[in-house]
C-alpha cells in the first residue's frame, strides 16, 4: 500500500516529475498565460470563473442545495403518506397557504401542493440534482484533468453553462413562491393537464416558469455538452489514444453526445405546449371539455407529446446513471488495486447502452394507448439492454475478485452503487416487459425501480466520486469515519425506503396518490407508509451529516500531503496538490499506456505518463 | 416546544458526530495510517458479510411475507381471465431476477469480505477473459429472448381487439375531473355517437348526439356492472386531461386520452361474492388462512367482516390534478342472469334527462323507434347518475 506510506512519496514524486519533464509536451502555456489574466481577482476567480475546477465546483454546489431542496419536498409528502392524520399545523409557518388549518386546529397540506411537490421534488432532482449535478461536476473536473488538457475547448461556454443553469434554478426557485403555486403536473408534464391553465392550479403561472426554467437549463446542457465532446475529441494529449481513456472519460462523452441528440428534443416539445398555452394551436390538444367550456381546439394528440418527452426521457436517465457508472469503474479499479475487468466490454456495453436508450423511449407508453402492436418492437429493444447492463454488472464484480481492496468511503459506495443497480436494474426487466407493465405502469413499483436504479445509485455514484476526488477539488480528505457512518446508513436506509415499494407496487397501489383511504384495495399499507418515512427521514438526516463532513473538510479537513494519495494512475493525480489555471505547471504530461495498469510485473501500479519498458515493448502492450 | 427539542437534538447529534470524526481522525493518526487503513478494512469487510446476509434474509423473508400480494400468488389473484398470463409472467421473471438477484449479491459482498485489503497481500492483475465475458453476455441474451417471446405472445393475445364474429359486451367509460362517467348501449346493443361539443354539464355530461337513434337507449349506471365469463370491451375516454382506467384486480389499465378512445378487453372470472369467498378461505384446520380479511368492517353498518364487504374498484392511473386520488367507482361482477335483469331495470338517459325538454331533437314528437320506456320510474331514477362537470370531490 504506497498510497498510504507519506516516507518515500516525495521521492516518487520529484520521479514523476521528472518523467513528465523529460516525455511531457511542451504547450508553452505559462509563457502565454503569465500572471493568469483570466483569475485576477475575487469575482472572477470565484463567480464568473473560467477554471474548470471552479466551475465543476459550482455546479456541486449548486447541486447540493437542490438536492437538499428536493429532499426536503419529499419529506414533506412522505409525511402525508406516512401519517395522513397528523396534525401539520407546525408546517404552516414554512408552506402557508399550502397548509389549511380547521377550526379545530388541525393543519392539513392541500392536494393541490401535495401533487407540486411531487413534481418539483422530481424535477429538481432529475434534472439539477442528477443531470447539472452529476454530470455537471464530474465531467467539468475530470475530463480536463484525466486527458491531460489545460481546460476546457471553450472555457467561456463552460462559465456560461453553469449561469444558464444557476439563472435556470432562479426561475424554478422563483416559482415556488406563486400564489398559484408550482407546476404540479408531474415532472414528466403530460398535456392537457400541463396545456390548460384551466386544468390544475399549477399548470397556470407555474407552468409558464417551469417551461422557461428548463428551456434555460437545456441550454446549459447543451453548451456544457458540446464542450465536453470538443474536449475529449480536440484536447488529448499525446498518446492519450481513445483506447487510453479512463472509462470516466468514454463515460462523460458519450453522456454529453446523448445530451446534445436528445435535449432539442425536449425544448421542441416544451415550446410546442407553449404555443398551445399561449397561442391558440392545437399540437396536444383535441375534444377538450373542460371548467364548463368545449374548448375549440382539434386535431392534436397528448400521445404526441409523450413521444417527444420520451425521447428525451429515456436517455436522460442514461445521462444520469452513465456518469455515475463511469465514476465507479475507476473508483472501483483504483481502490480494489487491479485493472477494471473488461475494459473494452465496458465502453462497448456503454456505447450499446448509449445507442439503445433512442430507440426505447415508447416502452414508458405501453398503456398510453398507442398501438399494442408498436410496443413489441419496443419490448424487444428494452430487454436487450438487460444484457450490456448485465456485462457491466459482472465486470465491477470480477474487478473485486482477487483484489486487495482499500475501504474507503469512496470504494464502499461504489460497491454499494453496485448493489443498487442490481436489485433496480432487475426490476426493469418486470417493467420493461409489456405483458407485465400492464399490472405494474404507473403503480408504486415504478417508483421503487426508478429510484433505486437511477436515484439512489447515481447518488451513490456521485457519493464515490465526491469521496474519491474531494482530495483533487479541494487539497484535503473528508472525514472517513463519518463518511463510512454515511455510507452504511444510507445503504440500509435507501433499501427500507425503497424496497416495501415493491410490495406495495405489485399489490396495485397506483403512484402519486394524495391519499390511499379512498380505495379499500390500496388502504391495507398504513404501519408500511409510516416505516418508509421514519426510513426516508433517517436518510435524510444521514445526508445532513454528510452536508456537514462536506463543508467541514473544505476548511478542517485531514490536509492532502501528497500528490496521489490513492496511489492511481490517472492523469489528474500528477498535477500540484492544489493545481492552478492551466492543471500543471510545466509541461503536460504525455501519456505511454491505458489507465489500468494496476499489480502489473510487480508495480503496485503504474501511471498513465510512464513510458512503457523494453519488456512491455516486445510484449506488445494490450488491455 | 417540540420544533425546538428535535432542532436541538439534532444539533447535539452533529456535534457528537463531528467530534467522533475528530477523534477517530486523531487515532489513526497515532496508529499509523497504514495500521488503521487495515483495520478499516477488516471492519468494513466483516460489515459487509453482515449486510449480505440482513439484506437478502430481509428481502426473502418480506417477500414471503407479502406473497399474498403479488401476482399468481396468495388471495391476490386475478379476477380476469387474460390475468393469469400476465401473473405467470411475473412469476417466471420473479425466478430468474431472483436468481441473478442473489448469486450477484452473494458475489459482490463476499468478494467484498474475502479481498479486503491485508497486509502483505498484493491484488491479481486480471484485465479480462474472453470466455467468461462470452458466457456472460450469452447466458443473459439467452434469458432475455425467452422472457420477450413469452411475454410478447401474452401482451398481443391481452391485448387483441374483439374479432367481428366475436359476441362481446360493450360498455364505455369516460374520465373527468375528477371521476368516471359510465355508459351502457342499452336493448340495441350499440353505443351512440357523441360529439364534444355537444356536452353541457346539465342534461349532456357525455355530449350524446340525440339525433342518432343508437343513443336514445343508452343509460349511465353509477357502479360497473358486469357479468361473469362474458368477454367485454371497455371504450375508454377522457372529456378534459389524460386519465387511467385502472381495475387493480383485473390487471386492467389504460388510458382515457381526450380526442382519441382506446379500449381494452377482458373477461371477468370471479363474481364479487365468489372472490369473497377466495378472500375468506380457511385452512384445514378451520382457520381463516388470511386473518387480516377476517377483520370486522368499521365502515359496514351490519358490522360484516372485511371479506363479506369486499368489493372490486375502478381507480384512476394517470396523473389528472388534484382530484387524482379520489376517482373512485365500485365493480360489481354478477352472475349473467343477474347482469340482464340489472340491465333491464336501467332507464335511458335520454328517457330520463332529455325527453321532451329543449334539448330533444323529438320534441313533441311520438318516438317511431323502439325505446324501452320502463315504468319503473319510482325510486329507480335516483341510481342514475347525474353529473356535475363543477363536483369536486376533493374538497
Amino acid at each position: 500500500m504506497a498510497s498510504t506510506t507519506t516516507v518515500e512519496q516525495p521521492l516518487k514524486t520529484r520521479e514523476e516529475d521528472l518523467l513528465i519533464e523529460e516525455y511531457g509536451y511542451d504547450d508553452h502555456f505559462h509563457e502565454h498565460h503569465h500572471g493568469d489574466k483570466y483569475q485576477s481577482n475575487f469575482v472572477t476567480t470565484y463567480i464568473f470563473s473560467q477554471d474548470h475546477k471552479t466551475i465543476a465546483k459550482q455546479f456541486l454546489i449548486t447541486g447540493m442545495f437542490w438536492g437538499i431542496v428536493g429532499a426536503l419536498m419529499s419529506l414533506v409528502f412522505r409525511l402525508q403518506l406516512g401519517f395522513p392524520e397528523e396534525n401539520m399545523a407546525w408546517l404552516k409557518p414554512v408552506l402557508g397557504q399550502w397548509i389549511t388549518v380547521n377550526e379545530a386546529g388541525i393543519g392539513t397540506l392541500s392536494p393541490d401542493f401535495y401533487y407540486a411537490l411531487v413534481t418539483m421534488h422530481g424535477t429538481i432532482l432529475v434534472f439539477f440534482v442528477l443531470t447539472a449535478g452529476l454530470s455537471g461536476t464530474f465531467s467539468n473536473l475530470l475530463i480536463p484533468l484525466q486527458i491531460g488538457a489545460r481546460d476546457m475547448a471553450s472555457p467561456f461556454l463552460n462559465m456560461l453553462s453553469y449561469w444558464f443553469f444557476f439563472l435556470s434554478g432562479v426561475i424554478m426557485f422563483f416559482s415556488l413562491f406563486l400564489n398559484t403555486g408550482p407546476f404540479s403536473g408531474g415532472w414528466t408534464a403530460y398535456p392537457p393537464l400541463s396545456g390548460l391553465p384551466q386544468a390544475s392550479l399549477g399548470s397556470q403561472a407555474g407552468m409558464t416558469l417551469w417551461v422557461v426554467s428548463l428551456v434555460f437549463f437545456v441550454v446549459s446542457v447543451l453548451l456544457g455538452g458540446i464542450n465536453y465532446i470538443t474536449t475529449v475529441l480536440n484536447m488529448r494529449t499525446k498518446g492519450m489514444g481513445m483506447w487510453n481513456m479512463p472509462l470516466t472519460i468514454w463515460a462523460f462523452f458519450i453522456t454529453a453526445i446523448i445530451g446534445l441528440l436528445s435535449f432539442p428534443v425536449l425544448v421542441s416539445a416544451l415550446l410546442l405546449v407553449m404555443f398551445d398555452r399561449g397561442l391558440g394551436t392545437s399540437f396536444f390538444l383535441n375534444e377538450i371539455f373542460i371548467a364548463g367550456e368545449a374548448l375549440p381546439n382539434v386535431g392534436g394528440s397528448p400521445i404526441l407529446y409523450q413521444h417527444l418527452f420520451w425521447f428525451l426521457g429515456h436517455p436522460e436517465v442514461y445521462i444520469i446513471i452513465l456518469p455515475a457508472m463511469g465514476i465507479v469503474s475507476e473508483v472501483l479499479s483504483v481502490h480494489s488495486r487491479k485493472p477494471v475487468f473488461g475494459y473494452k466490454a465496458m465502453v462497448f456495453s456503454i456505447l450499446a447502452i448509449a445507442f439503445l436508450s433512442f430507440i426505447v423511449w415508447a416502452h414508458h407508453m405501453f398503456m398510453s394507448g398507442v398501438n399494442p402492436f408498436i410496443s413489441n418492437f419496443f419490448v424487444v429493444f428494452t430487454l436487450i439492454i438487460a444484457v450490456p447492463s448485465a456485462v457491466k454488472v459482472f465486470n465491477w464484480i470480477a474487478t473485486l475478485y482477487g483484489g486487495n481492496i482499500r475501504f474507503n468511503a469512496a470504494s464502499l459506495f461504489g460497491i454499494g452503487f453496485v448493489s443498487m443497480f442490481i436489485s433496480g436494474g432487475l426490476t426493469g426487466i418486470f417493467l420493461g416487459n409489456s405483458a407485465i407493465d400492464i399490472q405494474m405502469h404507473d403503480t408504486y413499483f415504478v417508483v421503487a425501480h426508478f429510484h433505486i436504479v437511477m436515484g439512489v445509485a447515481a447518488f451513490f455514484g456521485m457519493f464515490a466520486g465526491i469521496y474519491h476526488w474531494f482530495p483533487k477539488m479541494f487539497g484535503r480528505f473528508m472525514n472517513e469515519t463519518l463518511g463510512k457512518l454515511h455510507f452504511w446508513i444510507t445503504l440500509v436506509g435507501a433499501y427500507a425506503v425503497f424496497w416495501p415499494m415493491h410490495y406495495l407496487g405489485v399489490a396495485g397501489v397506483p403512484r402519486r396518490y394524495y391519499s390511499f383511504d379512498t380505495f379499500n384495495a390500496f388502504a391495507h399499507f398504513d404501519t408500511m407508509n409510516k416505516f418508509i418515512t421514519v426510513a426516508a427521514i433517517v436518510v435524510f438526516a444521514v445526508q445532513v451529516l454528510f452536508v456537514i463532513n462536506f463543508f467541514y473538510s473544505i476548511w478542517k479537513g485531514r490536509q492532502m500531503k501528497v500528490r496521489n494519495p490513492w496511489g492511481a494512475t490517472t492523469l489528474e493525480w500528477s498535477t500540484p496538490i492544489r493545481p492552478g489555471h492551466g492543471n500543471w505547471d510545466g509541461k503536460i504530461p504525455s501519456v505511454f499506456r491505458w489507465a489500468y495498469d494496476y499489480n502489473k510485473d510487480e508495480r503496485e501500479f503504474v501511471p498513465q505518463y510512464v513510458p512503457l519498458s523494453e519488456e512491455e515493448k516486445l510484449q506488445g502492450h494490450t488491455h | 416546544m417540540t420544533l425546538l427539542i428535535i432542532l436541538f437534538c439534532l444539533i447535539l447529534i452533529i456535534v457528537v458526530a463531528v467530534q467522533i470524526g475528530r477523534l477517530t481522525e486523531l487515532a489513526n493518526k497515532i496508529r499509523g495510517e497504514e495500521a488503521a487503513q487495515f483495520e478499516s478494512n477488516r471492519w468494513n469487510g466483516a460489515l459487509s458479510l453482515v449486510f449480505l446476509v440482513v439484506f437478502l434474509g430481509g428481502t426473502i423473508i418480506s417477500s414471503g411475507y407479502y406473497g399474498k400480494y403479488m401476482l399468481g400468488f396468495g388471495p391476490w389473484v386475478s379476477a380476469s381471465e387474460h390475468g393469469g398470463a400476465l401473473d405467470s409472467m411475473f412469476k417466471w421473471t420473479l425466478f430468474f431476477t431472483g436468481v441473478v438477484f442473489v448469486l450477484t449479491h452473494i458475489a459482490l459482498f463476499w468478494f467484498a469480505w474475502k479481498y479486503r485489503g491485508r497486509k502483505g497481500h498484493k491484488a491479481r492483475f486480471l484485465p479480462h477473459n474472453d470466455n467468461l465475458e462470452i458466457i456472460w453476455t450469452a447466458v443473459p441474451a439467452i434469458v432475455m429472448t425467452f422472457l420477450v417471446i413469452k411475454g410478447l405472445d401474452a401482451w398481443n393475445d391481452v391485448m387483441a381487439d374483439v374479432q367481428p364474429d366475436e359476441e362481446y359486451i360493450e360498455m364505455e367509460a369516460t374520465g373527468y375531473q375528477w371521476g368516471w362517467m359510465l355508459r351502457y348501449p342499452g336493448p340495441d346493443g350499440k353505443l351512440g355517437a357523441r360529439d364534444y361539443t355537444l356536452i353541457n354539464s346539465g342534461n349532456n355530461p357525455l355530449g350524446q348526439d340525440w339525433t342518432d337513434v343508437k343513443n336514445l337507449d343508452d343509460f349511465h349506471p353509477t357502479e360497473v356492472v358486469l357479468p361473469v365469463g362474458k368477454k367485454v370491451r371497455v371504450r375508454i375516454t377522457s372529456r378534459d386531461v389524460l386519465h387511467n382506467f385502472y381495475l387493480p384486480h383485473f390487471r386492467v389499465k389504460m388510458d382515457a386520452v381526450p380526442g382519441m378512445p382506446t379500449y381494452f378487453t377482458f373477461t371477468p372470472k370471479y363474481t364479487t361474492e365468489e372472490y369473497r369467498q377466495l378472500l375468506g378461505v380457511k385452512d384445514n384446520m378451520g382457520n381463516p388462512k388470511y386473518p387480516e380479511w377476517y377483520e370486522i368492517d368499521s365502515e359496514d353498518p351490519d358490522g360484516r367482516k372485511k371479506f363479506q364487504t369486499f368489493n372490486f374498484e375502478l381507480a384512476c392511473a394517470e396523473l389528472c390534478g388534484r382530484g387524482h386520488y379520489s376517482m373512485r367507482k365500485i365493480v360489481r361482477i354478477v352472475s349473467e342472469e343477474e347482469f340482464q335483469r340489472w340491465a333491464d331495470e336501467q332507464q335511458s338517459w335520454y328517457l330520463l334527462s332529455v325527453r321532451n325538454t329543449d334539448d330533444d331533437p323529438y320534441k313533441g314528437q311520438m318516438l317511431t323507434i323502439d325505446v324501452e320506456e320502463t315504468d319503473g320510474g319510482d325510486g329507480e331514477s335516483d341510481e342514475q347518475q347525474t353529473e356535475d362537470a363543477d363536483e369536486n370531490p376533493a374538497d
